[in-house]
């Protein structure tokens, strides 16, 4: 009854695969970026077609320094995943740290220009089609943030502890592809909302 | 067909323990498993119960349609049924059987022992399960409840501005939308590690070029759900905020635009119809061959048709929408991108036909649900071809013909293969045969069933007869045909009992398979029936498409010719 065939095994070729933490990564990257797309396309559908005030060109400013922090962020957590490679765990600590501030930086401009937006220009989310687009636009991106800053902060209490070992590189560079993707979304948010719309 | 595999055979000696576990001991076993086979199995059965349920609401809306001012079930009821059941069918049947076999075939016929996140894979299955659990809790409840105990009534494509907080009051369309996000979230997991798995977790030799065609679909296939579920996921998350904070995505009194949600819908709606029929093209990629004692014809044609059927159709989607008023260029690109699919599903077509020609046809049940798949998928492409010109659409939109087009989709080809698939794979998945005799009669009751319902369904369609009516007056000339549709369903069901009853009276009682009862070719039957936790004693190597044929065959090896 439970008879089974045994196919040997010839290990003379080699045989390698990729990574299956990079490809799930690559495919939850696909994924995401599929929402943002949808959202992005929505966004740029309703620009210009509100019915009621405040308009993107009244109350929206450049938000140039946060961008530069987001992105060297990208840099930043590069440069931790390399430390960490080779084994340098001081190195990786310190660039780490600054991912986290450069992002939590970021947040803390969203935060501020949500705040005037809502209690000095009265736009909310209900207000009209530009604050319907804006804030889920800009919220969805600053939810993954806020997603990516958790973990990387995991990542630095690891680092922190001595237990962000060479071996644990691979999944750190996950983690970075997805910092990455966060970064490079922003791009496009930035060029739509704050170029493009304004 | 018993196995001749000229060599020698191992016994498996773990799985033989004396102790007999407990029921809770199975329970707990179940409910903690990361073991892909197991999960696949709890995908199939979860997708069987939801089968029956959503087939239940459809006989209780062919006994309200059977005849004119029938008053069976209230209206509200009725339009609660065909919501649920399009929801049930699309999310909590197609999704998760296809899932299911993928789960369960994926690593077997790849030489892994695993998927390549189990634990994912179990997240995976639960939320999906979960976001079943959560459409039908709509059911309970009362209208007390902020109107909780009502199920979803606005049709399965939900559009705006019916589910506006004004149109939509209560929760009902609010249990629609989270249930459909919660089963998303499991089909993203899902596709993730099918793509990780084909991708990283290949035995040596296993080259992407000599990968069963199954698991070369079920790629595209995974691929495609990232690009599909995803814009649904989205358009829900907007549907939220419109009904809960208060935003206009929808609103059309404040500028927004109900088509957009059409679009968002059908970007996702479309593509998924390929997302629910390329597996059944990978059961059919299996199991004519073996049926027909013949290699696949035309292996590389059938991969470039697959990924060729999965990027056309990305860019088909409003041929939904013919009648909104795209203008007539919108209207010409849809038609012409919608006319192109067929060149490569007609060249897979070719492909089974000639990889049927010339071969020692072996008429199982199995077979004979593959070639009833063959010819009414066919059928349906042709229908399709007819909705996907703009004119003839404008006339038949929304009508029975529209409903008899897809059905002979999702049914004729999806939930024959689907058949075809259990006949095939049952004795590996529970190392007993399912009764040959009761198959035969499945099949034939069900063909009988399925033609008498959906060909007819074609007719009232031309005649005027729109979809989702909910009683029609006598003298529109419609009755005739709606009670021989409503008898064709009910052989349908009893066609589908008998296959319920064989499933489980050959659990008990069917022959017993062996490892490989097909004398099939790929790694899933080189393992017995049904594999062990672990599936492979020994990590398996291939140097073939058809690793099997080449350990029964060492005088003429496919690698040959490779
Ligand atoms: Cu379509």
């Amino acid at each position: 009854m439970s008879e089974a065939v045994l196919i040997p095994h010839n290990s003379t070729e080699e045989w390698k695969l990729p990574s299956r933490g990079i490809v799930g990564m690559a495919c939850l990257i696909l994924a995401e970026a599929a929402i943002f797309i949808i959202f992005i396309v929505a966004y740029i559908f309703y620009i210009g077609k509100s019915l009621t005030g405040p308009t993107p060109h009244d109350v929206l400013s450049l938000p140039i320094f946060a961008t530069v922090c987001l992105l060297s962020s990208s840099l930043t957590v590069h440069f931790a995943v390399n430390a960490v490679h080779v084994g340098k765990r001081t190195l990786s600590s310190l660039w780490l740290a600054a991912t986290v501030l450069l992002g939590g930086i970021f947040l803390t401009t969203t935060a501020l220009e949500w705040y005037h937006l809502i209690y000095r220009d009265g736009l909310t989310i209900r207000t009209n089609l530009f604050g319907t687009t804006f804030y889920s636009l800009v919220g969805l991106h600053a939810t993954h943030v806020i997603v990516g800053l958790i973990l990387l902060a995991f990542a630095l209490l690891f680092s922190l502890r001595g237990d962000l070992t060479p071996k644990h590189s691979e999944r750190l560079e996950v983690l970075s592809l997805y910092w990455h993707f966060v970064d490079a979304v922003w791009v496009v948010v930035f060029l739509v909302v704050y170029v493009l719309g304004r | 067909m018993a196995t001749q595999s000229p060599v020698n055979a191992i016994l498996d000696e773990t799985t033989s323990s004396s102790t007999h576990p407990s029921a809770l001991q199975i329970l707990h076993d179940w409910l903690t498993t990361a073991d892909h086979k197991k999960i696949g199995l709890m995908y199939i059965g979860y997708a069987l119960l939801f089968l029956v349920v959503g087939g239940f609401q459809a006989i209780l809306m062919r006994i309200q349609l059977a005849i004119p001012n029938n008053h069976f079930v209230s209206p509200q009821a009725f339009n609660q049924l065909f919501t649920m059941h399009g929801t049930t069918m699309v999310f909590f049947v197609g999704m998760p059987v296809l899932f299911g076999f993928g789960n369960y075939l994926i690593p077997l016929m790849i030489g892994a022992r695993d998927m390549a996140f189990p634990r994912l894979n179990a997240f995976s299955f639960w939320i999906a399960a979960f976001g079943g659990f959560l459409l039908y809790f709509s059911y309970l409840g009362a209208p007390g409840l902020s109107g909780a105990g009502s199920a979803p009534d606005v049709g399965w494509w939900a559009y705006a501005p019916l589910t506006a907080r004004a149109f939509s009051p209560g929760h009902s369309t609010d249990y629609w939308t989270l249930a459909i996000l919660i089963s998303g979230i499991g089909s993203i997991g899902t596709a993730i590690n099918i793509v990780a798995t084909i991708l990283c977790m290949r035995c040596p030799g296993m080259k992407l070029s000599r990968m069963p065609l199954l698991v070369w679909i079920y790629l595209v296939m995974a691929m495609m759900v990232f690009v599909t579920i995803s814009p649904l996921t989205a358009a829900q998350i907007m549907l939220l905020l419109d009904r809960y904070l208060g935003s206009h995505f929808f609103d059309t009194q404040a500028g927004g635009s109900a088509v957009l949600w059409m679009h968002f819908f059908w970007v996702f709606g479309h593509p998924e119809v390929y997302v629910l029929i390329l597996p059944t093209f990978a059961f059919a990629n299996e199991i004519i061959p073996v049926f027909s004692r013949k290699a696949v014809f035309g292996y590389p044609a059938m991969v470039a048709a697959t990924v060729a059927i999965g990027f056309i159709s990305l860019s088909v989607w409003a041929h939904h929408m013919f009648t909104v008023g795209m203008g007539p260029g919108a209207n010409t690109f849809f038609v012409l991108a919608t006319m192109t699919i067929s060149v490569p599903t007609g060249i897979k077509i070719f492909n089974w036909l000639a990889t049927i020609w010339g071969g020692k046809i072996h008429f199982t049940s199995s077979m004979k649900f593959a070639i009833g798949f063959l010819f009414q998928f066919l059928v349906a492409g042709l229908t399709g071809i007819m909705l996907g010109s703009a004119p003839f659409d404008w006339q038949l939109s929304n009508s029975y013909f529209v409903v008899a087009h897809f059905h002979y989709v999702l049914v004729g080809a999806i939930l024959f293969m689907l058949f075809s698939a259990f006949y095939y794979w049952y004795p590996k998945m529970t190392g007993r045969m399912l009764s040959e005799k009761l198959g035969t009669w499945h099949f034939w009751l069900f063909v009988i069933g399925f033609h008498l319902t959906f060909d007819l369904m074609h007719i009232p369609g031309i005649l005027g007869m729109p979809r989702r009516i909910y009683t029609y007056e006598a003298d529109r000339g419609w009755m005739m045909w709606n009670l021989l549709i409503s008898c064709g369903a009910v052989i349908q069901t009893v066609a589908t009992l008998i296959f319920v009853y064989n499933l489980i009276w050959s659990y008990f009682k069917g022959p017993v398979a062996g490892a490989d009862p097909w004398d099939a070719w790929t790694l899933e039957w080189s393992t017995t029936s049904p594999p062990p936790s672990y599936n492979f004693a020994v990590i398996p190597g291939v140097s073939s498409r058809r690793p099997l044929w080449d350990l029964k065959h060492p005088e003429d090896p496919d690698s040959n010719y490779e």
